[in-house]
């Protein structure tokens, strides 16, 4: 297996700028997602650690050997790509079968079967070996994908929103089934995806991209309890962080679009971070503020019932707070309802360099 | 309230109008295309000839059997079928190979493109004009250039037993092969790119790609080019007639060629009609048995 090095990797299209100087490190073994909105840059990232596109500047490593220039199929990577991409000419058989009939392999019949077979019974695609592509559904071909990776035993693979294709329920069941199998294959994974939940469960550690940038480099709880900055923040989660502008002003925080005020005592953030600027930005995650206790009021303003369980928005003065709440609590529109914040989870962000502070 | 004025116009109901616009093109058709073939259908079961006074006289089946026993005829189908295959072969692969050539980025692609597309612009017979002067013995620029450069020898083209049909072949070469090269290149870039990406990861030689993706996806439409060119070159006519009048002997008189000959040089009417019946029959024939073998393709 390997390790993935991108060091300062510039990537251009015309007068786009894909990839301003991305540095990641995906390390042997590891499941690194690749985290971030569309346009972000992900699947180029991707398509140069396989050598499909050649950055502009920069480096790549694979296993401390320099890739630039090096041809895709003589890096040694599996491509799953977002879409599949099976030859759609032949048998799923023939499909796995295309990676180690090529000359460079020189790989027996036999040993050709018994290698796709072993992979068929993993991914649970036996039945499905004499079929054509377009014969299977959209989870069967995901796996038919998966499996044609894993017959040649690459040092990577690399992973192109595998899942956005498949209903919800088939891929919080593939989530399950790629992160067993990278544990039992000890493979590196390089995984890219939009969606947070899947960054979430999935990854070993998080990057997370935006606008060609790397913003914030780690695990997954690190990347939602303590998001590098404001983009992070607000792109990690759901419901989305509640994020409210304050001011130090002595020993309050005043919230004025909240119409409230917290003493500075009360949190301990600022027993622990000195050097604050006197205007910042205060997050608070929906499931951090608990209804029905304290001393500050909001009015309810809309309930969202998720099955497991409730978000709610509370209303107070000019700001609505996202709240998640559990799904036995009862609310009516309208109600007053007392609030309080878990202030020992509060995090605060410059306002004007949006970093986290602290 | 104005009433309606009882012109012939009004008179007429809407489906009336319908027939009356269709009747001129209907006639123009009875006349110049469903007669012709009953009345030619009709002629090729009968003893006549366009150019004396007598009527038709039904014979039977006499003119399909003295065609089906005359070893002339059965020759002149072989130099058809030769001219056929060498014409095809030759412009399937050619015009596969430019395509392949043709089918990437390059600078002045547009241009190119259209230079290799025009010669399917002209008309044959002034191309085949040009053609037998280019071949002509003694003062073709043709020989001249073999004469010149390598010292080869002045070689009647056109008007030897061995070379005439393979130089009338490579005027038909360098007419049609656009239309492959056409019909090829909108093959090739219906093969979607990302194929050849995944096939780059994959490992896959350039052979590879060739064979399992490209070659799959533009097989139907190639078929589909070859089958156009052998129709064609079954009605083919104009190169025979310009650049080798059939000649020499009955060397390149392929069957159109000889069907014009019988009907408007020995003026066998009912015998000519025979034949194009023939060779009606083995086109259809032969355009059933690539449409068959199309469809099969497309449902696998």
């Amino acid at each position: 297996m390997a390790e993935i090095v991108l060091e300062n990797v510039v990537k251009n299209f015309g007068k786009v700028r894909a990839l301003r100087g991305v540095t990641v490190e995906v390390k042997d073994g590891e499941f690194l997602v690749l985290l971030g909105p569309t346009g972000a840059g992900k699947t180029t990232t991707l398509r140069i650690v396989s050598g499909l596109e050649e950055p502009d500047e920069g480096k790549v490593y694979i296993d401390g050997q320099l890739m630039n220039g090096v041809a895709p199929r003589d890096r040694n990577c599996a491509f799953v790509f977002q879409n599949y991409i099976l030859y759609p000419h032949m048998t799923v058989y023939d499909n796995l079968a295309f990676p180690l009939r090529s000359k460079l392999w020189r790989v027996e019949e036999d040993e050709i079967r018994r290698r796709i077979e072993r992979v068929a019974r993993v991914l649970k695609i036996e039945h499905l070996l004499r079929r054509k592509p377009d014969k299977l559904s959209g989870g069967e071909q995901q796996r038919v994908a998966l499996g044609r990776a894993m017959v040649r035993n690459p040092r990577v693979f690399l992973m192109d929103e595998p899942l956005s294709n498949l209903d919800a329920k088939l891929r919080e069941e593939m989530r399950v089934e790629l992160k067993s199998l990278q544990k039992n294959l000890q493979a590196t994974f390089f995984f890219v995806t939009h969606d947070h939940v899947e960054a979430m469960t999935l990854g070993d550690r998080v990057v997370v991209l935006n606008q060609g940038s790397v913003m914030q480099v780690g695990a997954p709880e690190v990347v939602y309890s303590r998001p590098a900055n404001l983009f992070v923040a607000r792109f990690v989660g759901t419901p989305e962080i509640n994020l409210i502008p304050a001011e130090v002003m002595g020993e309050t925080l005043r919230c004025k679009t909240m119409g409230t005020t917290w003493k500075l005592s009360e949190i301990p953030f600022f027993q622990e971070v000195r050097n604050i600027p006197s205007r910042v930005f205060m997050g608070i995650r929906p499931e951090d503020i608990l209804l029905g206790q304290g001393d500050k009021f909001g009015e309810v303003y809309l309930v969202e019932d998720l099955g497991v369980d409730k978000v709610i928005r509370v209303k107070t003065d000019h700001t609505i707070l996202r709240v998640r709440a559990s799904q036995e609590a009862q609310f009516a529109v309208g109600e007053r309802v007392p609030y309080l914040f878990r202030t020992e989870k509060l995090i605060f962000f410059d306002p004007v360099t949006e970093k986290l502070l602290g | 309230m104005v009433g309606i004025r009882n012109t012939w116009a009004n008179r007429v109901s809407e489906r009336g109008m319908l027939y009356l616009f269709l009747l001129p093109t209907f006639v123009l058709l009875l006349f110049l295309v469903i007669f012709p073939l009953i009345w030619s259908l009709y002629l090729s079961f009968c003893q006549y000839s366009a150019n004396a006074a007598n009527p038709p006289i039904f014979v039977g089946i006499r003119n399909f059997s003295f065609i089906f026993q005359q070893k002339e005829i059965w020759d002149r189908f072989a130099v058809t079928g030769k001219f056929v295959a060498m014409a095809v072969v030759v412009e399937f692969f050619l015009g596969f190979f430019i395509a392949m050539l043709l089918n990437r980025e390059f600078y002045g692609k547009g241009v190119l493109t259209t230079l290799f597309i025009l010669p399917m612009m002209f008309s044959p017979a002034v191309i085949g004009k040009f053609f037998r002067f280019m071949m002509d013995t003694n003062w073709g620029i043709i020989n001249y250039i073999l004469g010149k450069l390598f010292g080869i020898p002045k070689i009647a083209w056109t008007t030897s037993y061995e070379y005439a049909l393979p130089s009338i072949v490579v005027a038909d070469v360098w007419i049609w092969t656009p239309f492959i090269v056409l019909l090829s290149l909108a093959g090739l870039s219906s093969v979607p790119k990302y194929l050849y990406e995944a096939a780059d990861v994959d490992r896959a030689s350039g052979w590879f790609k060739f064979r399992y993706i490209t070659l799959p996806y533009v097989a139907p439409i190639l078929l589909l080019a070859v089958l156009f060119r052998t129709m064609d070159a079954f009605r083919f006519f104009d190169l025979v007639y310009v650049i080798t009048e059939g000649g020499p002997g009955y060397s390149t008189q392929i069957i159109p060629f000889y069907i014009y000959k019988l009907a408007f040089s020995y003026w066998h009417t009912g015998q000519s009609c025979a034949l194009a019946y023939v060779l009606l029959i083995i086109i259809i024939a032969l355009s059933n048995i690539y449409i068959t073998y199309l469809n099969r393709l497309r449902r696998t």
